[in-house]
Formats: C-alpha cells, sequence, structure tokens
C-alpha cells in the first residue's frame, strides 16, 4: 500500500525508520515545509542558535552514543553556516547527517534569494552528498545517508532539498533495499594477515599499543583491553581513542604525540613494534616523521584502506573494521599464547621496567599551588567528582590538552572534542547534544575563555531545555594555547591574544535564569565544582586560573616526539 | 611522474567534481582528463593521467575507491594496457607547403578530415608521443591550432569488478549501545 505525501511528511516517515528521536536545527524560508511537519512533533527538535551549533550538537549526540547525529538548516546562509561542523565531523569521522533546505528546484543556478551552491561546497565537507529532486528519491536519499554515515569509516552526509521537493508529493512506500555499488569496504580483515599480527605480537619485545578513536567507533574497547592484558603491552591512547582502555588500567601510559607524556612519547621512539589499531599516525602524533618511532614495525589495523601507508609505512597492513578484526585476532593471540609466553619473558619484563622509570622520571602531575589556582588543579578538581564517569566535552586549547593529561575515562565515549579540526567553540554545543542524548549522565562543557564566547549565544539553548550542563570555563584571560606559542616561538610578542572584559559570569548566567560564580581562590575551587555538580540544572562556574601557565610537556612543531619540551625553564633535549 | 588511471564511474550528478576534487585538494596535478558513458548509460568511463609522485600512486588508486560512485579504480600505468590520444589540427597552407603537410600527415597516419583553399584540418590518433611528434612536425610549416583529446586506454587484463550488493534499507537503525548511566 502506498499512500500521497509532501516529501516533508515522507521526509520524517524515513527520519522515524531511521529511529531518529532528535534533531538540532534552525528553520528559515526554504525549510518552512518541513519545520511545518516538525511542529507535530513526531521527531524533537531542539532549536540552537547558530547553525554551526546544530551540527557541533549533532556530533556531540553521535560521539557520546555512537548514533547518527542529525542537524538541519536553510538554505544559503543556514547551509554554509554548517561548514565548520561538517568538517569537523569529517575530520573526526563522526556519523551526522546533515538536512538542508534549497531553493526551489526551477531557481537553482539562478543566483535566487539565499541561493548557495550547498552541494558544491559541501563536497569537500563530508564523506557524500545528495541534491534531491524530487519527493519521491527522498526515501531512497535519505537511507542511503544513514547507511553511508554509519557505515565503514563513519562521517557526515548531506543531504540537500530544494523547497519544492518539500512541498511536492509521491506516492510514499518505505523502500526496501538500497543498492551503492561502488561502496565497499572491508570488515573482516585478511586471516594471514592476522595470524602473522599475532605471532609479531608474540615475538617482539618492546610491543606498544597504540589504540586511535577508530576504537571507539568500533565499539571495540573491550577487545582492546583484551588484547593488551593477553599480550601485556604497555598503551597508549590518542586524543581521540581516550578511554578506549580505562585511564586507570596498569598498561595504560597516557596519550602520546605533541602534548603526551614523556613516558608514552619515550616508548613510542624505543618500541620495536607498534600495533595501530583505529588510528591515522596523524602529524600531532608522529612529530617529525622520518624521526617516528624508527626502531618499530608497524602492525596497523584500520576500516579506511586510504589511511593504511598514508603516513607511515605498515609492515603489516590489515584493513577491516578493528572491532571485527580484535575479535579474530584475540583468538589467535591465546592460542599462541602457551607456545609464546615464556619466550622474550625477560625482555619484556625490561621493556616494562623502562617505561616504569620513564614515567617515574618525568611524570604528568598537575601543578597545584596555595595562591593561585593553577590550570591543572582545576582539570583535577573536574577529574575528583566525575570519577572518570562523566561526560567531558571540551574546547580547542590549552585547557583541552591539560584535560586530556589529567583526566581520567573509565569508557570511551565519555572525552569529546574536536580532535582533527580543533574547532573552537566546540564544548558548549557538543555538551548540549551528549545531554541530550544522555540525560542521566553527567555533562561538563570544558571550555577556554575564547572559545567559551564563540558559542555563548547557546546558553539560550541550554537554558530553554533546563540542560544540566555544567559549564566550566578555564579563565586564562588569554587565548592560551597561541600565547604559549608566541611565548616559546615568537619573543613573547603577546599579538592579538589578550581576552579583557570577559563578561561578569554571575549576571551572563543569571541573565539566561541560572546560577553561575567565579572563583579565585584555589582554597574555593573544590567546593565551587561541588555546588555546581550538586545544582539541579545548568551551572555557569567561571573560574580564574594562572594567565601564564604552559602545557608541558611541548613536542615543538616539526620536531621529533622524543625531542620534548619538559618544562618552562629550558628546553630539555633527550 | 605520470600515472594513468581507468575509472569505472556511476553516472549520477556531482560524480566529476568529487573526483576532480579529491585530486585537486590533495594537490595531485590532473594532466589530462576524459569522460564518456559506457555501454551501459548508467556508468562512464573515466580516464585520467595525473603527474604525481611514484610512491603516490597507490594513494590515489586508493582515494578514487574510497568515493561512493567510483565503482573501480585502474592503475593502468604499469599494466597491460592501450592508451591512445587524438589531435585535431588546423594548419594554414599555401601551394608551397601543401605536399610537406600531407607528406608528413601520411607518415604520421593522420588523416585529412578537412580541406580548403586555406589549409587543412587534421586528425592524428595514436600514443601521446606520437601525437605530439606529429603536431612538432606540422607546427613547421607555420602557426597551427591544436585541441588535444587527452589519453583514453582500455586495459588489456580482465579485472573483476567487484561490486557492493543491495542492502536492506534503514537495517542498521539508528540504534547504539547506550552508557549505562551514572
Ligand atoms: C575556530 C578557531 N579559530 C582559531 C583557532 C586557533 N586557536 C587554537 S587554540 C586557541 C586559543 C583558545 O583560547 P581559549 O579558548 O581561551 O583556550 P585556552 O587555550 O586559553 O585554554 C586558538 C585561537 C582555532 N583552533 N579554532
Ligand atoms: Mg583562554
Amino acid at each position: 500500500m502506498s499512500n500521497l505525501m509532501s516529501g516533508a511528511k515522507i521526509l520524517i516517515e524515513c527520519l522515524l525508520r531511521e529511529n531518529v528521536e532528535c534533531m538540532f536545527g534552525y528553520p528559515g524560508g526554504v525549510t518552512l515545509p518541513f519545520y511545518d511537519v516538525l511542529f507535530e512533533g513526531k521527531v524533537k527538535h531542539y532549536l540552537v542558535r547558530h547553525e554551526e551549533n546544530a551540527c557541533f550538537a549533532a556530533e556531540g549526540y553521535a560521539r557520546s552514543t555512537g548514533k547518527v547525529g542529525v542537524c538541519c538548516a536553510t538554505s544559503g546562509p543556514g547551509a554554509t553556516n554548517l561548514v565548520t561542523g561538517l568538517v569537523d565531523a569529517l575530520m573526526d569521522s563522526i556519523p551526522v547527517v546533515a538536512l538542508t533546505g534549497q531553493v526551489t528546484t526551477k531557481l537553482i543556478g539562478s543566483d535566487a534569494f539565499q541561493e548557495a551552491d550547498t552541494f558544491g561546497i559541501t563536497r569537500a565537507c563530508t564523506k557524500h552528498n545528495f541534491l534531491v529532486k524530487s519527493p519521491g528519491d527522498i526515501p531512497q536519499a535519505i537511507h542511503e545517508a544513514f547507511y553511508i554515515a554509519a557505515s565503514g569509516r563513519p562521517g557526515p552526509v548531506l543531504v540537500d532539498i530544494p523547497k519544492d521537493v518539500f512541498i511536492g508529493s509521491a506516492h510514499y512506500s518505505p523502500v526496501s533495499t538500497i543498492h551503492l555499488p561502488g561502496y565497499k569496504f572491508s570488515q573482516e580483515g585478511h586471516t594471514g594477515q592476522i595470524r602473522r599480527a599475532a605471532q609479531m605480537m608474540w615475538e617482539a619485545n618492546r610491543p606498544i599499543v597504540y589504540a586511535g578513536g577508530g576504537i571507539v567507533a568500533a565499539g571495540a574497547s573491550d577487545l582492546l583491553r583484551e588484547l593488551v592484558e593477553a599480550i601485556d603491552a604497555p598503551t597508549v591512547c590518542t586524543l581521540m581513542g581516550l578511554g578506549g582502555l580505562p585511564s586507570g588500567h596498569p598498561n595504560f601510559i597516557s596519550m602520546p604525540g605533541m602534548h603526551g607524556s614523556y613516558a608514552a612519547n619515550m616508548a613510542m621512539t624505543h618500541a620495536d613494534l607498534i600495533i595501530g589499531l583505529g588510528v591515522r599516525f596523524d602529524d600531532r602524533v608522529t612529530g617529525r616523521l622520518d624521526a617516528f618511532a624508527p626502531h618499530a614495525r608497524v602492525i596497523h589495523v584500520d576500516i579506511d584502506p586510504v589511511e593504511i601507508g598514508k603516513n607511515r609505512v605498515a609492515d603489516l597492513p590489515i584493513v577491516g573494521d578493528v572491532k571485527r578484526v580484535l575479535e579474530r585476532m584475540n583468538r589467535v593471540v591465546a592460542e599462541l599464547s602457551p607456545f609464546q609466553k615464556e619466550r622474550n619473558a625477560a625482555a619484556r619484563k625490561a621493556w616494562k621496567d623502562q617505561i616504569a622509570a620513564w614515567r617515574a622520571e618525568h611524570p604528568l602531575i598537575p601543578a597545584v599551588s596555595d595562591a593561585e589556582i593553577k590550570p591543572q588543579h582545576l582539570v583535577r578538581e573536574i577529574d575528583r567528582v566525575s570519577g572518570g564517569e562523566a561526560i567531558v566535552c571540551s574546547d580547542v586549547g590549552q585547557h583541552q590538552m591539560w584535560g586530556a593529561q589529567f583526566l581520567r575515562f573509565n569508557r570511551p565515549r565519555l572525552w569529546i572534542n574536536s580532535g582533527g579540526l580543533g574547532a573552537m567553540g566546540f564544548g558548549l554545543p557538543s555538551a548540549i547534544g551528549a545531554q541530550v542524548a544522555n540525560p542521566g549522565r553527567r555533562v561538563f562543557a570544558l571550555v577556554g575563555d575564547g572559545g567559551f564566547q564563540m558559542s555563548i549565544p547557546e546558553l539560550s539553548t541550554i537554558a530553554s531545555n533546563r540542560l544540566p550542563v555544567k559549564i566550566v570555563v578555564m579563565n586564562n584571560g588569554y587565548l592560551g594555547m597561541v600565547r604559549q606559542w608566541q611565548e616559546l616561538f615568537y619573543n613573547n610578542r603577546l599579538s592579538a591574544v589578550c581576552l579583557d572584559s570577559f563578561p561578569d559570569a554571575v549576571k551572563l548566567a543569571g541573565a539566561y535564569g541560572f546560577p553561575g560564580r567565579t572563583v579565585e581562590d584555589p582554597k574555593e575551587i573544590g567546593q565551587a565544582i561541588d555546588e555546581a555538580v550538586d545544582y539541579p540544572g545548568p551551572y555557569l562556574l567561571n573560574v580564574k586560573v594562572t594567565p601564564f601557565e604552559c602545557v608541558y610537556p611541548m613536542v615543538p612543531a616539526g620536531g621529533a616526539i622524543n625531542e620534548m619540551v619538559l618544562g618552562p625553564p629550558k628546553p630539555v633535549a633527550v | 611522474m605520470l600515472q594513468t588511471i581507468s575509472l569505472l564511474v556511476e553516472n549520477k550528478p556531482g560524480a566529476l567534481m568529487r573526483i576532480t576534487g579529491v585530486l585537486s585538494s590533495r594537490g595531485w596535478n590532473i594532466d589530462s582528463l576524459t569522460v564518456a558513458r559506457t555501454i551501459d548509460p548508467a556508468q562512464s568511463r573515466m580516464t585520467i593521467v595525473v603527474d604525481i609522485d611514484p610512491e603516490l600512486r597507490r594513494q590515489v588508486i586508493k582515494q578514487m575507491n574510497k568515493l561512493i560512485n567510483v565503482l573501480q579504480a585502474t592503475d593502468l600505468t604499469e599494466s597491460l594496457a592501450v592508451c591512445r590520444e587524438m589531435a585535431l589540427v588546423r594548419v594554414r597552407a599555401t601551394a608551397e607547403t601543401r605536399t610537406g603537410i600531407l607528406k608528413d600527415a601520411e607518415m604520421y597516419g593522420a588523416r585529412v578530415v578537412d580541406a580548403t583553399g586555406d589549409g587543412f584540418g587534421l586528425e592524428c590518433t595514436g600514443p601521446a608521443e606520437k601525437v605530439e611528434e606529429f603536431i612538432d612536425a606540422i607546427r613547421n610549416f607555420g602557426d597551427i591550432d591544436v585541441t588535444r583529446s587527452g589519453i583514453v586506454a582500455v586495459s588489456m587484463e580482465s579485472r573483476k569488478l567487484r561490486l557492493a550488493p543491495p542492502i536492506p534499507a534503514a537495517a542498521a537503525g539508528n540504534g547504539a549501545e547506550e552508557l549505562p548511566s551514572c
């Protein structure tokens, strides 16, 4: 049985078939027919205050659940405002479906009011995109969009729908199949390669597991843990992979790379086997490529063949879904275990001791002072109340790196931040999406005073939906990360980084109808965090921290990761 | 180094834009590009010549295969393949040069496709180097206009076309594992 329906109604039917419960968006002229159907409330719509934040919120929803996040914008400026969020989702492989309105089909190409070439503009910002030409084509496009967004290496997909396609009608009958003949991805991984990889893991004297966002995306963290424990390998998780192995796990070292720990970077440098799982050997991790892990053979598991050999040659590539691959890998590892375990026990023990020694030599310890609030101290306080269980949505900058260094995460999908793109303004709106998706869980937005001011309009979204997000502004009065680079590499000529005139937090939050507080005294910070957390609703905590702190260790741009600057006095080459 | 790739592409809007977009966004230079329908009107065959570091050849193929509208990307650079190019040349001819031009055309197997009082239209087909030589030869006779087709290639090895099968719509649904709440 089919029945005649408007394109807008068909779209809702398709969204319901994809189990979409909610979306984040902003209406406009050409999406009016769609919003008229949304009025019926079948899909809950959250009105954000800027389209970029609609995409960030959809990402927060997706990143914290693994489900596809949905956002919506009107044509022209609405669609162009989505662009940063789409690129962000593309860089971090986050499943998002973006719906945009387009001018009426007949007007396309006429430079009509609020026309932009959304299809062309977002070609480079999406995994794939569609321009729908008739109402009858909506189901195919929507189901293909969800499938592409969520499968293989996930990513954002945009569906551009002209106004007349929303209005026009077609006989709707649910499509039963989709066919994308050119969309192939290997899931299983090559059996022989998996076996050889397991063999290499046993044979290595100094193995290290390097786990990334792919572990989180694939839902493979339990399998990662099983592997790490079976071969007893030290493990680093990238910025995108934090929580993939619980932070408190004895094999976990820390994040590697530019602001990774001394131990993590030394371990990467001296390893004889790197087991890369759902990673892309990003430059922020590897530092200068030709000096990266010079002694290591590399096993590289990823679902995207493009990533294999892109930056670092893989001695043993495995193309596949890291979850499926680990399921089988762990079995082979266990099979081989009785024959292998004792062989290089001495070398393995020496390796673990060496890593423990590196950790002891330059541990990651948060600075604390009685006189002022150190930014690291603030992060530790958040960590105290979180206990590794809260979702922390970070913005981009120094606070993000301190968060990555000092927050513990007992599971994946708790540490949410803009990794690949590093888009300021991400923290607060992504917390909106995360809180919507996880009403029962504590959600922090850990933001800098710079990034926070990019997202202030969303306080309104938080207030109107009474989302109990705890907004913690690490207020150092500067665009701290840029200031740090100016201090270290540009003779401390602080150019355009001072953020004076930060608004009064109490008044600001008060203006939106929820409490706020500013703290400066290190003795108050613990109590202030408790107060924020205990308040049954949104809370804005503005924490004035020491302004001139730098994030260490630091690998200067273009440096090798074992050439870390470990602290303020002078560079220590190792 | 020039890399010749052959793409079988779904004839969908934006397919060409995606392909050239990926190449140019990665800083890879397109030397030539041809595209036309195959026997199946729903598909197109493209031959693209990219000027690229040989180490990146595999990346190019992988990036092309990653595109959803690309059904198959093949590197023909070092495989058994026939590559041809066509040039159409308009040359002015005088009473003195006419025989010379015709002689050279014959030598290169070029055909006269148009002849008027002031000159000829010539069509030359062959491997790119031969076409280039032909153009150089004709240039000796005076000003010419040239349009080159870019390379078209066909693989002489049979390759199995691996396609993704149809799948049920909305099968995945939007139900991922939920976090236990705290
Ligand atoms: C949209 C955007 N613009 C500019 C930058 C460059 N940038 C990176 S970190 C940073 C400073 C962030 O300052 P703030 O939000 O106060 O955080 P802090 O580093 O002080 O913790 C800037 C400007 C960026 N990442 N994103
Ligand atoms: Mg700041």
